[in-house]
Formats: structure tokens, C-alpha cells, sequence
């Protein structure tokens, strides 16, 4: 007969609470410069190691040092600094605009803006990015007016979406930016798709599939994964680790068990791991995977390591689960400071000026704001209309839906 | 002009499809080299090669999720589901993605694609190779939902949902692939080559979607079917001598209530036959809007006849699928009422 011992559950915990001391001292972080850079077609096999640690390029003196480094130009670094402060002076503003009532929510990006800023520059025009809801340096790296993200945002008369969708679900086909759903790791599979689609038609676009942390235990996951790796389809998961999935450590989605990144490997898919408040390094991995993809070599899967310093959205108040001071204790820091470090370092920036730029920004934003709000606010002025909000459910209007807006009156 | 079942005329409109338009690929579980395991693919492999028409892996949100970046790419996707009784795991997809995408992003982006899924009982198929799950798709603003009942409705069917803009769910009542069905499971298989259905045009034509069409004309009572209960009304109205119209509705969204209407008006009573489960199924809908626009014509309260509401069995399949005993009892009764 077999031991008969009682069974226990094992729920895993984040090592500290509110209340207690943060502690990271269990986030192993490699010096800047020390892992190696492949060629692009390398073996998945072959680089197995580069998904255990994390790729970086900005030391703590602010150099960019390593094989990784020298992938932009100062110009565009501080193109690159400009547009990580445009979202984050962007957030500020519409978590404001939320807390007056002039929206029903927002989510920010405080401490993840160089994921996708610094991402959008590695991509050509026609790419595509089926992107979550904190992605949104996309669409302000690549140029979509900042007017009509918050129109979106405001839901009033010139929502380029009427009225439909909540708040920061953008779309603009235009600006490669596919139209964002409410729905976990939905999209991760379709961007598979859509470079499948590519290849298919021997085109020469590829696409980039983004998801969180916490996603990555949804089932399209492994479908994204399992479609990418066979069809080796032109395509880039990204997995951007901030740490929580709303109260949900990233231990939860079983992270810390190897990592995000090593998961790519078991489906046989090239896997990279990025410190994600390295503008650079995220700039010169985005880099390297995008050159694969685009040379048919294959799908890569890439774990930017980040720290989600906000509120999950602004329905959240973290201060209920982890210490209000963690954030402050990230080893990787603050991906604007650190970039602004780099570039007083080298010579092509100062504290007054990025201080004078702070306050143009302020201005743009603002100024941006106050256009937007010519159009409404989600509770006054101009609104979508009622009619809006039958069309668009089919190509053509049914006639049981022509019924039903005949009914309502409009 | 070919004599071809429906698995043949099913074929015949994806061949035709993907020679009229090179953005159509098929694609799902067994479908490429093998043909698929109902043989609905057959040749096409060969004929247009491995990127227009292939194998996945068995992941049905994949296979749904992947088509939906590829509509959005502009492909025009024809993907099979091996049985409807397997779409659950990409419901989410089918659901809150491919029936919303025009909707929520404005038509910025769309989602032309058709799902094509074997369905429905009588084969002994069991809990999950027997399914009807219409109301399931029927109630999700976004979708369409086509039923053919044989093949040359099959075919214009299926090409115009391929050609329709917007995403489809096209179920395939397997019962019916080889051959009509009426019920009668004690009697001899009966093939298409008898039934004048069978003639099928080899090139292009299409049946247009929203259009229900009235498959025997009567005074006694309207019979709302589709798929294999559109055979089973036909065959019953016949033999319990009840002149009963059978309206073969075709596509449930858009539905085509102006010719139930005209019928029921016309007949004063009204039967709606499913095989899926009672209770909220689609006949509840039919219901519905008959009851709603039909309330002074009616003689007798609205019938329905369907499946019982129990998971799909196997040993009890004819005391569970409404055949020609159930529909004519149901019949006698409304009459009398």
C-alpha cells in the first residue's frame, strides 16, 4: 500500500506585502554589455541562453556599452526621449481628465514607456502591431495625433471610433496600430495571423503581437506560440513583465519559473530577454527581431523586464497589495531618467534643457487637451450620435437591426 | 450542370471561390493534404498549393484567431471547424473578436471570413459529434449563421458567404452531406443523385444570404425549419396528410421574416422544428417574432419541436432527434387546438 499522506495546495505569494520593505534581491540583473548579440539567423537552439538573461546597454554611469549598443543615432535617442515624456506628460493628463469626470477611465504607462516607444522605431511603415492596452508609445512614436487619441478617450462628436469603445481601446489601421480589445491575449494569436497572411501574399510587411505578463496563462498564448513557431510566421511576441497582472504578482502566471521568454524555446522559437527601461537595448533587440522576421527566418519571442509603476487603471488602488514604495526599489529603474542620463552623458543634453522641454511638452499636451475638449467630454458638449450606434455592426444595416433603430427613434 | 452531393457541392464553391479570388484560403485540422475528414477539401491542396490551402494544429482559437489577423491582413479566409461540437475553444475568438472587429474599430477593421462547421445528429455521433450550437452564435450581434439544407443551396450559399464582408458561421448538417435525411432512420440511406437538390452548376453562382424559400407550399400550417428538419417537415406533412408550407429558412442572421410572415398570416398556425435543445434555442426567437407579428392570425399557440433538452446521446438517438413520429404528433395536435 501507498503512503496515504494528506495532500496540501501550494498558492504562491509575492515576498512582501503592503507594509513590508520592498525586496528584489531574487531579480538576478546582468551588467549592461555583457550578453552576447547573435547574427539574426541563428539557431533558436543555439541561443538559449539569451532567454534566461537580460540584454542591456546602459550601464549605471549612463555609457551604452556592449554588441548591442550603437543601433541609433543621438538624434534619434533624443527623438526617442522626447517621445517617451510626450506619453508620459500624456498620461498625467488623462488620469487628471479622468479624476475630474471627464472620461470614465484611463490606464497609464508610468515606467513602461520605452517598451513601445522605443519598439515603434524598429518597425516600417505597413507593419503591424496587434497591441494591448498599454502600448499606446506606438501610436505616439509613430505620429497619430495625440487630438484623437483623446477624442477617443473623451468618446465625444470626433471619436474617430463614435462613441464605442471604452477608453484607450484605439484603432488606426493607418499608423499600423490594430484595434484593441477588451479581451486578454486575443490578439497575440491574430498578429500570427496577419504576418502568416503577409508571407502567404510574399509580401514584405511583418507584425508585431504584444501581450502582459499575466496574459501569457491564456490559451491563445500557446495558440499564438504553436501557429508562429510552425508556420514560421514573420512575427514578434512581445511579453512585456511589469511584475502584476492587477493584484497578481507575476508569480501567479507561474513567472520566476524560468521566464516569460524561456517559454518561447519549447515551442522551438529564437527567445530574448530585455531590460525594459533600457531605451536602447529595447531599440536594438525590437531591431534584431524585426530583421529576422523580415528575412523569413522566423517568429521571436521577446520578455521585456519592467515594472508597472502606476495603477493598474485608474478603477485600481495598488497601495491594497504591494508596498506604495516598490516601484521606487526597481532595479532597473526609470527608462525617461535613464535615457535623459545617457544623453547628458554624452554630451548632447543638460538638466535645463530637459527641463525646457518638460515645459514645451506640458504645453503640447495641454494644448492638444484643450482641442479635444472643443469636441466634448464624456458628460458635456458634443457627443456621437445616436445613429452611430447601429451602424457599423455589419457592412450592410440588417433589417431587424433597421427595425430596432427605427424603434429607438432614430 | 453535375449531380454532386453536398460534400461534392461544398467543394465545388471553395474550388470555384479560390480560383475566382486569390485572398481565399482554406485552411483548419486535416484540411490540406488529406482533404479533410469529410472530404469537403479534397483536391484543393494540389490544385492551389500548400499556402492557399493547409493543415493546423489542433487549436481551435488558433485556427479562428490566426484567420481573423488574416481577414484584417485582407485575405478572405475559409477555415473548417471539424465539428461544430468543437468550437468552444475559440468562441472567445468568434465572439468578442471576429463578430465585433467592423463595429468596434469603426471599419477600420474587418473580418471577412466564413467558419465553416459540420453539425447536427442523426449519425450517431454522440455528446460531441451531434451538436446544433446556432443560438449560440445567433444571439452574437456581429455573426451571420447559414444552415443549407442540400447542395445546391450549399454551394451558392457558401460562395456567398465567402464573398460576404463580414464574418460567417456556416453549419453543415452532416446527416446531410451524402444524402437527404427525413427521419426515417429504418428505411435504406438515400442518396443526392434522386433529388432534384443534387443538381448543382459546376460554375459559379450564389444563393443570396437573408433569403428563406418556401420548399412546400400549403394552407394548413407554416413549418419553420432548416438543415436536415427542413427533409423531416417535408416527408411528415406528407404522410400524416396535413398540407402543411415548409419555409426552408437558410440563414437564421439576416433572417428572412417577411416570407414567415406572409406565411404564417396565410395559415394561422405555425411549427418550429430544430434539432438543437428546447429551451432558448433559436426556435425560441422564431417564436418570438411570429407570436409578435403574427398575434391576430393565429389559430393555435406556436409549437416547437426539438431536440430535448439533454446532452446529445448515443444509444437513445432516435428517441432524441424529432423525427417523423414527434413532428407528425405535433402536427395532429395543432391541428385539433
Amino acid at each position: 500500500m501507498i503512503d496515504a499522506r494528506r495532500l496540501s495546495l501550494y498558492v504562491p505569494e509575492p515576498e512582501v506585502r503592503p507594509g513590508n520593505k520592498p525586496d528584489f534581491s531574487h531579480v538576478t540583473i546582468p551588467k549592461a554589455g555583457s550578453v552576447r548579440r547573435p547574427d539574426i539567423d541563428a539557431d533558436p537552439e543555439s541561443i538559449r541562453d539569451l532567454a534566461f538573461s537580460i540584454i542591456r546597454v546602459l550601464n549605471r554611469d549612463g555609457e551604452a556599452v556592449g554588441p548591442w549598443a550603437g543601433s541609433l543615432t543621438n538624434e534619434e535617442l533624443m527623438e526617442g526621449l522626447k517621445h517617451m515624456m510626450l506619453l508620459r506628460t500624456f498620461d498625467q493628463r488623462m488620469l487628471m481628465a479622468q479624476r475630474q469626470g471627464k472620461t470614465s477611465f484611463y490606464m497609464q504607462h508610468l515606467g513602461e514607456e520605452a517598451v513601445s516607444c522605443a519598439f515603434r522605431r524598429a518597425l516600417a511603415p505597413g507593419d503591424m502591431n496587434f497591441p494591448t492596452y498599454r502600448q499606446a508609445g506606438l501610436l505616439i512614436a509613430g505620429g497619430y495625433p495625440m487630438v484623437e487619441m483623446m477624442n477617443q478617450i473623451y468618446s465625444n462628436d470626433a471619436d474617430p471610433l463614435k462613441g464605442r469603445q471604452l477608453p484607450v481601446m484605439y484603432s488606426s489601421k493607418e499608423h499600423g496600430f490594430f484595434s484593441i480589445s477588451g479581451n486578454l491575449g486575443t490578439q497575440f494569436v491574430q498578429s500570427v495571423g496577419w504576418a502568416m497572411a503577409s508571407a502567404i501574399k510574399n509580401d514584405t510587411k511583418i507584425a508585431a503581437g504584444w501581450i502582459g505578463d499575466g496574459s501569457t496563462a491564456e490559451s491563445d498564448f500557446h495558440a499564438a506560440l504553436v501557429f508562429a513557431s510552425t508556420y514560421r510566421a514573420p512575427v514578434i511576441l512581445n511579453v512585456v513583465n511589469n511584475q502584476w497582472a492587477i493584484s497578481t504578482f507575476q508569480g501567479i502566471a507561474r513567472g520566476g519559473s524560468g521566464t516569460f521568454a524561456a517559454r518561447g524555446l519549447g515551442f522551438g522559437i529564437a527567445s530574448l530577454r530585455v531590460d525594459g527601461n533600457d531605451y536602447l537595448a529595447v531599440h536594438a533587440v525590437a531591431k534584431w527581431a524585426a530583421e529576422r522576421a523580415r528575412s523569413n527566418i522566423g517568429p521571436t519571442l521577446i520578455e521585456y523586464v519592467t515594472y508597472r509603476v502606476g495603477a493598474h487603471s485608474t478603477s485600481d488602488d495598488p497601495s491594497a497589495y504591494r508596498p506604495k514604495e516598490e516601484s521606487e526599489a526597481w532595479p532597473l529603474g526609470d527608462p525617461v531618467i535613464r535615457l535623459k542620463n545617457h544623453l547628458i552623458r554624452i554630451g548632447t543634453w543638460s538638466d535645463e534643457r530637459h527641463k525646457q522641454m518638460e515645459a514645451e511638452i506640458r504645453d503640447t499636451v495641454v494644448a492638444a487637451q484643450k482641442e479635444a475638449e472643443r469636441h466634448g467630454t464624456l458628460h458635456s458638449g458634443g457627443r456621437p450620435s445616436m445613429r452611430d450606434m447601429f451602424e457599423g455592426v455589419y457592412a450592410e444595416m440588417p433589417p431587424h437591426l433597421k427595425r430596432q433603430r427605427q424603434k429607438a427613434g432614430v | 450542370m453535375t449531380r454532386m452531393t453536398m460534400i461534392e457541392a461544398i467543394r465545388s464553391a471553395i474550388d470555384v471561390s479560390m480560383g475566382h479570388d486569390e485572398s481565399v484560403v482554406v485552411f483548419g485540422e486535416d484540411v490540406g493534404y488529406f482533404g479533410g475528414v469529410f472530404r469537403c477539401t479534397q483536391g484543393l491542396q494540389q490544385k492551389y498549393g500548400k499556402t492557399r490551402c493547409f493543415d493546423t494544429p489542433i487549436s481551435e482559437s488558433g485556427i479562428v484567431g490566426t484567420a481573423i489577423g488574416m481577414a484584417s491582413y485582407g485575405l478572405k479566409p475559409c477555415i473548417e471547424i471539424q465539428f461544430a461540437d468543437y468550437m468552444y475553444p475559440a468562441y472567445d475568438q468568434l465572439t468578442q473578436e471576429a463578430a465585433r472587429l467592423r463595429y468596434r474599430s469603426n471599419g477600420d477593421f474587418t473580418c471577412p471570413m466564413v467558419v465553416r462547421m459540420p453539425t447536427g445528429g442523426g449519425i450517431f455521433g454522440g455528446q460531441t459529434h451531434s451538436q446544433s450550437p446556432e443560438a449560440l452564435f445567433t444571439h452574437v450581434c456581429g455573426l451571420q449563421v447559414v444552415v443549407p439544407s442540400n447542395p445546391y443551396d450549399a454551394k451558392g450559399l457558401l460562395i456567398a458567404s465567402i464573398e460576404n464582408p463580414d464574418p460567417v458561421i456556416f453549419l453543415e448538417p452532416k446527416r446531410l452531406y451524402n444524402g437527404p435525411f427525413d427521419g426515417h432512420h429504418e428505411r435504406p440511406v438515400t442518396s443526392w443523385a434522386g433529388h432534384a437538390l443534387g443538381d448543382v452548376p459546376d460554375d459559379y453562382y450564389s444563393v443570396p444570404l437573408g433569403k428563406a424559400v418556401v420548399r412546400r407550399e400549403g394552407s394548413a400550417v407554416t413549418i419553420l425549419a432548416y438543415g436536415t428538419m427542413v427533409h423531416v417537415a417535408e416527408a411528415t406533412a406528407e404522410e400524416v396528410g396535413i398540407d402543411a408550407e415548409v419555409i426552408d429558412l437558410r440563414t437564421l442572421v439576416p433572417l428572412d421574416l417577411d416570407t414567415i410572415l406572409a406565411s404564417v398570416k396565410k395559415t394561422g398556425r405555425c411549427m418550429v422544428l430544430h434539432e438543437a435543445t428546447l429551451t432558448s434555442g433559436f426556435g425560441a426567437e422564431l417564436v418570438s417574432l411570429v407570436q409578435e407579428h403574427c398575434f391576430y392570425h393565429l389559430e393555435a399557440p406556436i409549437t416547437r419541436v426539438a431536440g430535448w433538452d439533454t446532452p446529445y446521446p448515443h444509444a437513445q438517438e432516435w428517441d432524441y432527434f424529432p423525427g417523423p413520429a414527434r413532428v407528425g404528433q405535433a402536427l395532429r395536435d395543432m391541428m385539433e387546438a
